[in-house]
């Protein structure tokens, strides 16, 4: 096998006491990246670029170093979804529809465990999928113009219902409200702003990281200023509960984190696509298929596992398109394919003929990261937990100082932070009329993509609607969406009732 | 007596250091954009080579002032750093695009001092390999026939450089209506030639640099370098615009501006040292590495420069409706 042979060279390049350190190092700042509010991935590895260079590091160290701050990131996001209920950063947001009940439930630490696992399961599966697959899976991303992308929105958009366990009507408002923010900035068809009342700073349109950290962090905080009188809320006498997970607890997950770590790959691979939409559809694909008796955002463990093996396969997806094709499928391949090419390596089709030392260090880099970071993380629960044990009072105001030296530190911004605050007031509005947040995020993740693909299909084919239609993998798409719209709506009679009986009033937070 | 000691060391070290008026203490470069992207890049590679040509004391500071296209950085030069000395800002012609088409609300070119430039990022037009197009006239014919049969993608916004480049190309080549060339906008120059690729869209508008891994591989075809004359190296064998008949340069280049009440003396001593930069051997292998082209340009030379890009840019936007 010329696969295995080459990746054994890989293992060689990466295996030296410098890479491994490197190594180590990045999925431990990528760790506590990821479960900082205001964080991210994309961010995390931006900032550490300049270390890169300073450090004088070449290719294949530097590389090494900033793809494990991205799987480090990408494992760290879940931290703060689970125990806080805010996600660290946009892929992680659907770990917080199950693992914050499953945290209020006393069950943090085995969240973060299973979570930890499907991390590792996803992120492993997608590596070898990286490995074999990369050169087809390359005519995969060519089959999807703006058409096809624009009805996978529309699918993920028909199963948004899925996100919202109780009121849809709410749900649908809070991806209405989405939609619009999603608006906002220079569009990109015409160059002309929209609502951006000739303000500058919002010509760029609102960054998906200031509006999560708004509405998940700081509209949490304002919950605990407004209470803080009432003294004793439930929040302090959180339970940390076991650590290790039960063995029929992560058996039952299996079947979930196989089929995520499969969407999210894929979901990966398309760029245009990403992480977030990795997890997204992992989840409500998951909810749809093993939702039997509606635990599904009460704190089921296939509701992390779902979407945590979701977007961490989607995070070596975007790989392919970026290493095979010079096409970044995040925000954060985006930033990694700027690294390389001041590194005077072109990304492109010939990449893995003439830089093969560098891809095939990296995927080796990339399956030790991942090993490390399952080593690290699992012992590291006990740790993580003990945030719960911190009181509330002492817990928020470092919440709220992290959420703004985050948000300041990316763009250097007051405006952002006003931005910020804004959308804090609106989370706790919101929350107050117990619409969900999730969906709004969502519109505004999706939404901007699912536009822009509409608006090119439609400049492609002079308006002609009916070439949205044009291809078999169009009218497949199609098809799923209005099964997985309609469906629900049929079948659903049969299962509604009883979730509908199930008492509401378990002291669930509005999300 | 000791004061008069110190005072002499004090001016043999600032002579020897240079004959410059002017000496920085500490200086500071903003990108406009977040790290990672090619104004951050400038401002860390000209930083560094700046650092190790021992032309600025210790290191440069780069600090990154994101939103608005370089809208944000630019008001902020203008309205509180205006009068600062150890500042340059990186800017390209997306800065001057957007100054032309007033997207940077109340500020002109004006109002800061133009430094000089680092190089060029020269354009290309290109097509499919399996494309039955071989050349840009042949293109243009096409467009010409029937506008709404040839869709061009490209990766920045409608107005932006990738698609005025297209719009000139095709003015100069006598396309009446330049308004009927249909243009798709992507984020970024490799999703757009992705859908190149895809066989959405029949021809490609960008950037050399961004096209090179797909013209070694052999997907793409090159029917036009929008550059003076033939580009060095693995472009070399694609004819100019120029040669086909159709005269049109686009450059995107990159450079720095300055606050507009810097100091006389402190802008002679950045347009030096960014002329050092640009003859030095170190940025030399820089701008290979980055596949820029040169584009050596400083001071006075370096403002008419962009004032003349400007404006044609301003001309354009008005004939394509997007400046009224």
């Amino acid at each position: 096998m010329d696969t295995l042979a080459s990746l054994a060279d890989g293992f060689a390049v990466a295996l030296t006491w410098q890479n491994l350190f490197l190594a180590l190092i990045g999925c431990f700042l990528g760790t506590i990246i990821g479960a900082l509010p205001g964080l991210g991935p994309s961010n995390g590895v931006a900032i550490l670029i300049p270390l890169a260079f300073t450090l004088g590091l070449p290719a294949t160290p530097a590389l090494i170093l900033l793809t494990s701050v991205y799987y480090g990131a990408m494992y760290g996001g879940r931290i703060s979804s689970i125990l806080l209920n805010i996600p660290g950063d946009e892929p992680a947001l659907m770990t917080t529809l199950d693992g914050y009940p499953m945290a209020r439930a006393g069950k943090a630490g085995e969240a973060l465990a299973i979570s930890g696992i499907a991390s590792f399961v996803g992120a492993f599966f997608a590596t070898w999928g990286l490995v074999f697959l990369a050169p087809q899976l390359v005519k995969v991303a060519l089959l999807f113009g703006p058409a096809e992308y624009f009805a996978l929105f529309v699918l993920a958009f028909a199963t948004l219902g899925g996100v919202a366990s109780r009121n849809q009507a709410k749900a649908a408002f809070a991806a209405a409200l989405g939609l619009g923010i999603a608006t906002i900035g220079v569009d990109g068809q015409t160059g002309v702003p929209r609502f951006a009342f000739g303000e500058v700073h919002l010509y760029d349109g609102i960054d998906f990281l200031v509006a999560i950290v708004g509405l998940f962090a700081l509209s949490e905080v304002f919950i605990f200023l407004e209470h803080r009188a009432g003294g004793s809320g439930a929040d302090g006498a959180m339970k940390v509960g076991r650590v290790i997970p039960r063995w029929k607890m992560v058996r039952e997950t299996v079947p979930a984190m196989g089929r995520s770590t499969i969407l999210g790959f894929i979901a990966g691979v398309l760029p245009g696509a990403g992480a977030s939409l990795g997890s997204f559809i992992s989840y409500t694909f998951e909810k749809r298929i093993s939702d039997r008796n509606g635990t599904f955002g009460k704190g089921d463990p296939r509701g992390i596992a779902a979407p945590e093996a979701g977007n961490n396969a989607a995070a070596g997806g975007a790989l392919v398109p970026m290493l095979a094709l010079g096409v970044p499928g995040s925000g954060t391949t985006a930033v990694l394919l700027a690294m390389l090419l001041a590194l005077n390596i072109t990304p492109g089709p010939l990449l893995f003929q003439q830089n093969p030392d560098v891809v095939w260090g990296l995927i080796a880099a990339l399956f030790i990261g991942n090993l490390m970071l399952l080593a690290m993380n699992l012992p590291m629960v006990s740790l993580f937990v003990r945030v719960l044990l911190i009181p509330t009072r002492y817990l928020m105001p470092a919440v709220a100082m992290i959420s703004f030296v985050g948000i300041y530190g990316i763009s250097g911004s007051t405006f952002d932070l006003m931005v910020m605050i804004a959308f804090g007031v609106l989370g706790w509005v919101l929350r107050k009329l117990d619409v969900p947040l999730v969906p709004i995020i969502l519109g505004v993740l999706l939404g901007d993509q699912m536009e822009k693909n509409l608006r090119r299909a439609m400049t492609i084919h002079d308006g002609d609607w009916t070439m949205l239609f044009n291809s078999w993998l169009a009218i497949g798409l199609w098809a799923f969406a209005i099964v997985g719209f309609v469906l629900p709506l049929i079948v659903g009679r049969y299962f509604r009732p009883k979730i509908a009986d199930e008492p509401i009033a378990e002291g669930a937070d509005p999300d | 007596m000791k004061k008069l000691v110190g005072l002499a060391a004090v001016l043999t070290l600032a002579s020897s250091l240079s004959a410059f008026a002017f000496e920085p203490a500490k200086t500071e470069c903003i990108a406009p954009a977040a790290p990672g992207g090619g104004w951050d890049f400038t401002c860390r590679q000209v930083g560094k080579t700046l650092q190790d040509l021992k032309l600025v004391p210790g290191s440069m500071q780069v600090t990154n002032v994101a939103g608005g296209g370089g809208g944000v950085a630019y008001a902020e030069v203008v309205s509180k750093r205006d009068a600062d000395n150890e500042l340059i800002v990186a800017a390209s012609s997306a800065t001057a695009t957007r100054l032309a088409q007033g997207a940077f609300p109340g500020n002109t070119m004006d109002q800061v001092r133009w430094i000089g430039s680092v190089g060029a990022d020269y354009g290309i037009i290109a097509v499919a390999k399996d494309s039955p197009v071989n050349t840009l006239p042949e293109l243009m014919d096409m467009i010409k026939k029937d506008p709404s049969a040839v869709s061009v993608a490209g990766g920045s916004a409608v107005g932006g450089w990738d698609h005025l480049k297209v719009l000139i190309a095709a003015n100069k080549a006598g396309v009446e209506d330049v308004r009927q060339v249909k243009y798709v906008a992507f984020d970024g120059g490799g999703e757009a030639v992705t859908q190149l690729l895809a066989g959405s869209v029949q021809a490609f508008t960008g950037d050399a640099s961004e096209a090179k891994g797909f013209v070694d591989s052999g997907d793409i075809k090159v029917i036009a370098v929008l550059a003076p004359e033939r580009l060095e190296g693995d472009f070399a064998s694609f004819p100019t615009a120029k040669e086909q008949g159709i005269d049109v340069i686009g450059a995107n280049w990159r450079g720095f501006y300055a606050p507009g009440s810097m100091s006389d003396d402190a802008y002679a001593y950045w347009v030096d040292a960014i002329g050092k930069v640009y003859a030095s051997d170190e940025w030399k292998g820089i701008m290979a590495a980055n596949g820029l082209a040169p584009l050596d340009l400083q001071g006075d030379e370096f403002q008419a420069f962009v004032k003349e890009s400007i404006d044609s840019i301003t001309n354009l936007s008005k004939q394509i409706g997007i400046v009224k």
